[in-house]
């Protein structure tokens, strides 16, 4: 049986650490969905080099692992004279890392507006980014969400990365919790309520969204 | 940064050592997930009761759990219950049971994606269940999951670094031994490694497009 007095002894650990994972997501959410768009649209932009640019961001990143991208920030800046702390560099990891991801998505989502929209709005007058703002992105925004609220469940479980450099996440204070109580067992099923927590009600939104989606085409 | 002793022979051969166990981690963990993800995805299909509702939770709570987490439980939690695994078995095991449930999900789809008149029609000649899903279901459904299982494996010969903490000698582990000698290694080495990676992985993703265009 689970001992439950260790999760209401060490209570504050685990909501230290929950508050960091939750901190960390949202920031690197904020970050990748803002690197994530400019690289969609280089991806997509009618100047060639930029194409090019996006397609090698997208590519490289998505075939090395995510601890690498992290260590570099971790252990690579230091020996090039910029020293993070691991809070930050795990955070960075995590949003150049998951940027290519949710790139991928959003070029998905505008490319999957048919090109007759953009024709049929450039010839009746409007500017290619007036074109963008009020034709293709209204309609892509909805294709996107459930994909969107899928990269953010990778992230929010990838977000476990920086318990490896310590940076004061659940997977941390699960760590330093153990070693405290010479538990491990226990401490670490609860560690898994807590990622639960954030990520169950997170898949039924968009297993909803998705099904919603599937039904208004 | 120190290219040329960080690329010193001895170095290239032990970060090749440290990528022949990732290959051979990730070779193994994704058979075995591939067996065991059939299983599950199968008898989910086809919705046999309790057993599919019980399987549905497991897949879920796996699948909405970080791995690192699991490598940590498999490694570190499991002794106290009495099963003490080394390194490479409790990391086998972690990838599997995380792999399994993403299979078992590609699996399912798979399976959905038959149309469901196939079902009727090979009943309707008199197949039973089991030799309808065997030589009519299954089969079409398995050239459609190609794809996705060869995008699962990039991910899980990523997803395999994150043995480094437990120590595991694949290659994120040899890197990082071959780190701590000098700091002037660190680039170069991450580099290196990252090429490795990303030449293995972007060459199966050619292949993964190549064979969804079939």
């Amino acid at each position: 049986m689970l001992d439950f007095s260790i999760i209401v002894d060490y209570w504050d650990m685990y909501m230290q650490g929950f508050g960091h994972t939750v901190k960390a997501s949202l920031l690197a959410l904020l970050g990748s969905l803002l690197i994530g768009i400019v690289i969609a649209v280089f991806r997509i932009a009618p100047v060639r080099p930029l194409n090019w640019f996006g397609a090698a961001y997208v590519e490289f990143i998505r075939n090395i692992p995510l601890i690498l991208v992290v260590f570099v920030f971790f252990f690579g800046f230091p020996a090039l004279g910029v020293r993070l702390d691991s809070f930050t560099a795990g955070t960075l990891g995590l949003t150049v890392y998951t940027a290519a991801f949710i790139a991928e998505v959003i070029r998905a989502g505008i490319l999957s507006v048919p090109k007759g929209q953009m024709e049929a709005a450039r010839s009746s007058g409007l500017t290619y980014l007036q074109t963008m703002r009020y034709i293709i992105l209204p309609q892509a925004i909805k294709i996107v969400i459930p994909p969107l609220g899928n990269q953010f469940i990778n992230l929010v479980k990838n977000s476990s990365i920086l318990g490896v450099i310590a940076g004061l996440d659940l997977m941390y204070f699960g760590d330093l919790i153990s070693s405290e109580t010479f538990v491990t067992f226990d401490v670490y099923i609860f560690v898994a309520m807590f990622y639960l927590v954030l990520t169950v009600p997170l898949s039924l939104g968009v297993g909803f969204l998705e099904r919603r989606l599937a039904r208004s085409r | 940064m120190d290219f040329i002793g960080a690329y010193s022979p001895i170095h290239l051969k032990f970060l090749f050592e440290g990528f022949l166990v990732t290959l051979e981690v990730a070779f193994i963990s994704i058979v075995l997930s591939f067996a065991i993800g059939i299983v599950i995805g199968v008898l989910r299909y086809a919705r046999i009761p309790v057993v599919a509702q019980v399987l549905t939770v497991g897949v879920e709570t796996i699948r909405n759990l970080p791995l690192l987490l699991i490598i940590f439980f498999t490694y570190f939690a499991l002794p106290e219950v009495g099963l003490k695994l080394d390194k490479l078995y409790a990391a086998i095991l972690a990838l599997v049971i995380f792999e399994s449930a993403m299979l078992s999900e590609i699996v399912r789809s798979g399976l959905n994606s038959i149309e469901k008149g196939q079902i009727e029609a090979a009943r309707a000649s008199g197949l039973t269940y089991i030799q309808t899903m065997w030589h009519v279901i299954l089969p079409q459904a398995l050239r459609r999951m190609v794809p996705p299982i060869v995008s699962q494996f990039i991910a899980l010969l990523k997803d395999t670094s994150l043995a480094v903490v437990i120590a595991l000698p694949e290659l994120m582990n040899h890197a990082q031994i071959i780190n701590g000698r000098n700091v002037n290694y660190v680039i170069p080495i991450f580099l290196l490694v990252a090429l490795m990676y990303f030449t293995v992985n972007y060459s199966l993703s050619l292949i993964s497009k190549r064979l969804e265009n079939k």
